[in-house]
């Protein structure tokens, strides 16, 4: 038994930092929809939440709780396992994305050396879970919710991949922490400049992957009545509403990791180094909420034309750039 | 397990890629209680049969039952997010039908009126035709500029959505001199408004992606439609009752009608965000040009208050004969009938009246616009997407109290 | 042209068709022939450019004071954009043939006027493409405008019986019989 001393030490401690880092998500999502209501309502001449607790700070604990007393509503004829299975597939592949994201010089919890290509694997996986709620609900809406989500959320995959692969070529590596240092060779330490096509796409295909405006349609009130989460209340819907938060704040944190150097910045933090990350990844979410305030959403074969024709091509074009700069800049 | 239960409704063989959709009644974005079947071949609509009635509150049955006076106060409920504009028009029906002579300040306040519903109308048209295509901002900024013309209202009649200001005669109440300053202020901070709403969403992309080329239809095609009002004028028809048949002071009054080109959404847009740019114009000139007076005439049918002194006044409380003695002598209600028109926010609201030489009407016809607006929408939404009848329905602009009647 | 000359001219090509012409208050009503409903007014909408259908409505004359000739009467009103003038016609229609001819061939938004006269009063039109109910729910009886229908009915609407049924059938489900003051507190 005191052989395995070490051993055990070691799993508690990985236990102890994923708790850490779920505590931390998980608030940052709570807090994240708050602030969102509270931007939007002064973008639009209003307050926002204003009654519980101050200035309405205690807003989303208070969502929380209701989620969790409310009602489970399953339809009748909906396809009980698929029904239950569904959001809780979502959720757990966008957390499972959390475990590769580092933070810090050293402040992640698994280091392995294909990052990058988790993360897609993981935000593949959450889209299975979209297309299994529109399905099971067995209901008009939803089916279509459903088809027009997963079809989006696949055809803006290829675009968001094929503009990290100029990250890839210029880091040489698909190791996030070595991507983040690779990049202090370039201008101001971040790959935006060299890589400024690619970080279009990439912040466009962001959008579409959240199913944020203007790609919500799927989601859309006025359109499909919520698509493919109409049927879902309480706790089920609080877990799809997470999943969405979770996936933004992933993909804001992979846009910061290859785009805006991770961590570095201008002068070092003591005692809390992952200071500029959260800060550049606060400035994504930010932008993510101004843009829900300002702008209309696109029609859904708008939608997708923009993916296919627009962005592949522009992804691929700055593959070919990046190429070529490698190669005549050595 | 019932695994066809999603796609239940039975499709003829050879057809199984149609499924039929039932958008509403409720719904975030028809506007009232429509209901639209539609059957669809993935996102393209290949028929499309609007259902109303269901807030039919039997007006024209009603009308027959009450006297002229009472019917004033059904008008305010057909389109009820411009109250004003329905009482002008019905009682310029009723005073023509009568030979009701209105005095000069009366008419001026009924322009005044009829203009500021028609800005009340065009902004929860905007409002709610924005965030049906998803600029959730711009819902908010209107209705900051309505708050305004709704305080208005109420410190003008009492009410902000069941109005009831206009009489038999002339109007309820004369403004006062803090009602003409608030307005003042309003009509001039209100074109910077405009200008701010448009720099939200005329110049936008994705709007424009979202309202060129969407709901098209030529000027022969509108006029076969019968439809009126901004989408008539959208498609380039130079068909305004303000200026073609005027009716209270509109004939004093300078403004344009803008015409559209191309008869797509953005063009019925341009049209009605011009519209309310005139309608701010024609309301500075009435706040100008307001001249003294009384206002109401002086043997206008009962319900004038306060009653004045000295005259007399012998009502028959017999609830049946529902005439007022007082007017008894004056041989208004002679037999015929009358068509009179108006241009309300959605269209041309016109009053059919047959009289039987009683005090209530025989027949009371309301033609609405945004009846015959969504019996367009049967041939405007064939062969379009879904999002596009959302967008179609939202540039028609009905309103459903006034379809049902 | 003046709806009074436009009206006299009428008279002239359609001489038996036209029984009559009126003036009120301005106005100019035309009572003709519902034979031939469609022929005066595709000759209106070519010869006098009276393109727009301002009004569609029917009648019901039968507590009328005044003599009439048949029961029900359906009322066009046109109006010219172009010239600016308007005109009205009134097709009398006897009580024991209750049809006449639709003219949503001419426009179409007509289509849905014509399915409301029907529904409110039961005028039947011919080659009318969709002749359903409109205003009434699906599954009503009679005609709504008609005189003898009564405003307020005897009886309620079975739609609305089948509902207050259900409704005593669906309060098996109520688990709180009164909620009491945190229950029903502050929920969004």
């Amino acid at each position: 038994m005191l052989f395995y001393i070490r051993e055990i030490m070691q799993i508690l401690i990985i236990i102890l930092q994923i708790a850490v880092l779920l505590g931390v998500v998980l608030l940052h999502v709570a807090y994240v929809t708050y602030f969102e209501r509270k931007i939007i309502g002064h973008m639009q001449v209003r307050m926002g939440p204003m009654i519980v607790g101050w200035h309405g700070l205690l807003q989303p604990i208070a969502d929380g709780i209701k989620s969790f007393f409310k009602e489970d509503v399953v339809p009748e004829q909906a396809d009980k396992p698929l029904f239950l299975a569904a959001p809780v597939i979502c959720l757990v592949a966008m957390l499972a994305a959390l475990a590769v994201l580092p933070f810090a010089e050293g402040w992640v919890l698994a280091d392995i050396n294909i990052g990058l290509l988790f993360i897609f694997a993981m935000s593949s996986l959450a889209s299975y879970g979209i297309i299994l709620a529109g399905w099971a609900s067995n209901s008009k809406y939803t089916f279509l919710g459903g088809l027009r989500s997963m079809a989006q959320v696949i055809s803006y995959e290829i675009p968001m991949g094929l503009s990290l692969v100029g990250v890839m070529m210029l880091s040489g590596s698909l190791n996030l922490t070595e991507i983040v240092t690779a990049q202090e060779n370039s201008i101001l330490s971040i790959y935006l400049f060299p890589q400024a096509i690619g970080f279009f796409v990439f912040f466009i295909a962001m959008l579409a992957e959240t199913n944020r405006v203007p790609f919500d349609l799927p989601e859309a009130e006025t359109e499909l009545v919520s698509g493919y989460i109409t049927e879902y209340s309480g706790m089920r819907y609080a877990m799809f509403f997470m999943a969405e938060y979770i996936g933004m704040m992933v993909m804001a944190s992979i846009g910061t990791v290859c785009f805006l150097g991770g961590w570095n910045g201008p002068f070092a933090i003591p005692f809390f180094p992952p200071f500029w990350f959260i800060l550049k990844v606060y400035g994504f979410l930010f932008l993510f909420i101004w843009i829900r305030a300002t702008l209309p959403r696109y029609r859904y074969d708008q939608l997708m034309a923009l993916g296919w024709k627009l962005l592949i091509p522009l992804a691929l074009l700055n593959i070919f750039l990046t190429g070529l700069f490698k190669i005549l800049v050595p | 397990m019932n695994e066809t239960a999603t796609l239940d409704i039975p499709v003829s063989q050879g057809d199984e890629d149609r499924y039929r959709l039932k958008l509403g009644p409720q719904h975030p974005a028809t506007h009232g209680v429509l209901r639209v079947d539609l059957e669809l071949d993935g996102e393209t609509i290949l028929d499309c049969d609007p259902q109303v009635g269901y807030l039919h509150r039997g007006f024209e049955k009603l009308a027959e039952h009450r006297t002229y006076a009472q019917n004033l106060v059904l008008t305010d409920r057909l389109d009820y997010i411009a109250a004003m504009a329905n009482n002008v028009g019905y009682c310029e029906a009723v005073e023509k039908l009568l030979a009701i002579e209105v005095p000069e300040r009366a008419k001026f306040l009924r322009v005044m009126v009829c203009e500021m519903s028609r800005l009340t109308g065009h902004l929860l048209w905007l409002a709610t035709h924005a965030l049906d295509i998803g600029a959730m901002t711009v819902f908010l900024y209107c209705f900051r500029e309505r708050e305004v013309l709704l305080e208005l209202f109420a410190e003008l009649c009492g009410a902000r959505l069941t109005t009831t200001y206009t009489r038999l005669g002339g109007v309820r109440q004369d403004v006062t001199h803090e009602i003409m300053m608030k307005l003042d202020t309003f009509v001039d901070d209100f074109p910077a408004c405009i200008e701010e709403y448009e720099t939200l969403i005329d110049t936008n992309r994705i709007w424009l992606k979202r309202t060129i080329g969407v709901g098209q239809i030529s000027g022969e095609k509108a006029v076969d439609l019968c439809l009126t009002g901004a989408s008539l004028r959208g498609s380039g028809v130079d068909y305004d009752i303000r200026k073609h048949m005027p009716y209270a002071a509109y004939d004093q009054m300078d403004f344009e009608i803008p015409l559209g080109e191309t008869g797509d959404t953005y063009a019925r847009y341009r049209c009605r965000m011009e519209e309310m740019r005139q309608s701010n114009y024609i309301l500075r000139q009435c706040i100008e040009k307001m001249p003294p007076g009384p206002i109401v005439c002086d043997d206008a049918p009962d319900l004038v208050m306060p009653v004045k002194p000295g005259r007399k006044v012998e009502v028959d409380t017999s609830a049946r004969n529902g005439l007022i003695k007082l007017i008894e002598d004056r041989d208004v209600y002679m037999e015929g009938d009358i068509y009179v028109a108006t241009e309300v926010p959605k269209g041309e609201l016109g009053f059919y009246f047959i009289s039987d030489g009683m005090g209530r009407p025989y027949r009371m016809h309301i033609r609405s616009p945004s009846f015959i607006h969504i019996g367009a929408l049967a041939t405007m939404g064939k062969g379009v997407m879904v999002a596009d009848l959302i967008a179609i329905i939202g540039t028609l602009d009905v309103v459903l109290g006034e379809c049902d009647r | 042209m003046e709806p009074i000359r436009i009206a006299e001219q009428l008279q002239g090509e359609f001489q038996a068709s036209i029984f009559g012409i009126n003036e009120h208050r301005g106005q100019v009503t035309l009572l003709v022939d519902r034979n031939v409903i469609v022929k005066i007014i595709s000759f209106l909408k070519k010869d006098h450019k009276m393109n727009h259908l301002s009004c569609l409505c029917g009648v019901d004359n039968k507590k009328r004071k005044a003599a009439y000739r048949e029961r029900f009467e359906v009322v066009y009103q046109l109006y010219s954009i172009e010239n600016r003038t308007s005109l009205r016609l009134k097709a009398q229609i006897p009580e024991s043939d209750q049809t006449i001819d639709s003219i949503t061939s001419l426009w179409t938004g007509a289509n849905w006027l014509e399915r409301e006269t029907y529904d409110l009063l039961g005028i039947v039109f011919n080659n009318h493409p969709n002749l359903k109910r409109i205003l009434t729910p699906e599954g009503w009886e009679g005609h709504p405008l008609l005189k003898e229908y009564k405003l307020r009915g005897d009886v309620e609407w079975k739609g609305f019986e089948e509902l207050k049924k259900k409704a005593v059938q669906l309060r098996q489900f109520d688990f709180h019989n009164a909620p009491t003051a945190e229950e029903a507190g502050s929920d969004e």
